[in-house]
């Protein structure tokens, strides 16, 4: 498919995405998008209580402040409200509002930067490199487990789900490296699909798939320590 | 297949980016090894827990706000 994504690329982006991702008509109708256009009240409050929580982990990834986060969110459904009717459905809705967002997060960075020295306030813990994802003593010599993972599903779901658990993984997530974090916040807590990250973020799938398996394999990491 | 090995490919199995012969390799290992199986599922839970983490209200006020622009919007 010609779509201009697929640039390889290793360092974390200062320019714009390339939304409103591919030139491809995905669906003939979007249920959220026809309720916007006819002013239904009911299906915008549940389209910005759908997306808030990604988009509020998206912003604070950039933003580092849940203020500004928070800001940054409003200022993307205000944009979105004012743009809608130049909205083409070259993407679907959700990729368009969270390109909007990567953009006004983007433009608010630089600005910030201008003011302090932005990687300062940038943590991360878990190298960008490509090195193994587990520790190499985890296996003997011929690269067979030591010991075993646990067995998680042994975890009382009350532990597992607890808000201290989720605070583990929240935290997990903030001190990814920035290029796997906004790959692992834009998947596995927004929910959208391989494709629709390489398009938001112009990477390769390849790209995408490295920065994703990296970031999950540290938050696995953290969690195994947690839960021990 | 080693464990090693299998560990770097669990994000392209999950993914299905994985040719089929390597799929194939793939699940015959996991198969019989508890340990990656183990890890398979970790993964998972981490991907779980991460979905959870996006079950962030929205604070009231800023609904208010939107909810407000929104009807301005549509009354424009």
């Amino acid at each position: 498919m010609g779509v201009l994504l697929f640039s390889s690329r290793e360092s974390w982006p200062e320019r714009p995405s390339s939304y409103p991702g591919p030139r491809v008509l995905r669906e003939p109708s979007d249920p959220d998008l026809d309720a916007l256009r006819s002013g239904d009240e009911a299906a915008f409050e549940a389209l910005i209580g759908r997306y808030h929580g990604g988009m509020q982990r998206l912003a604070m990834s950039y933003l580092r402040d849940r203020s500004a986060a928070e800001d940054a969110v409003q200022e993307t459904w205000l944009t979105c409200l004012r743009t809608l009717d130049r909205f083409e459905r070259r993407s679907s809705l959700k990729t368009w509002i969270f390109g909007i967002l990567l953009n006004v997060c983007r433009a608010r960075r630089r600005k910030e930067s201008r003011i302090q020295p932005f990687t300062s306030l940038f943590r991360s813990v878990n190298g960008e490199g490509r090195g193994p994802t587990v520790d190499p003593h985890r296996f003997d010599g011929h690269g067979e487990w030591l010991a075993r993972p646990d067995n998680w599903s042994n975890v009382p779901e009350s532990r597992m789900l607890s808000q201290e658990t989720i605070g583990q993984v929240k935290t997990a997530v903030e001190g990814l490296p920035v290029g796997q974090r906004e790959v692992v916040i834009l998947r596995d807590v927004a929910g959208f699909d391989a494709d629709e990250v390489c398009t938001l973020l112009s990477i390769s799938p390849a790209n995408q798939r490295v920065r994703l398996h990296r970031g999950r394999a540290y938050v696995r990491r953290v969690l195994e320590e947690y839960l021990r | 297949m080693r464990c090693q090995e299998v560990v770097e490919l669990m994000t392209a199995y999950l993914d299905g980016g994985l040719s089929a012969a390597d799929r194939a390799r793939f699940e015959s290992h996991i198969s019989g090894c508890d340990g990656c199986r183990a890890y398979l599922a970790q993964l998972r839970t981490a991907r779980m827990l991460m979905g959870r983490v996006a079950d962030e209200p929205m604070p009231q006020a800023l609904k208010a706000e939107l909810m407000n622009a929104f009807r301005s919007w549509k009354a424009s």
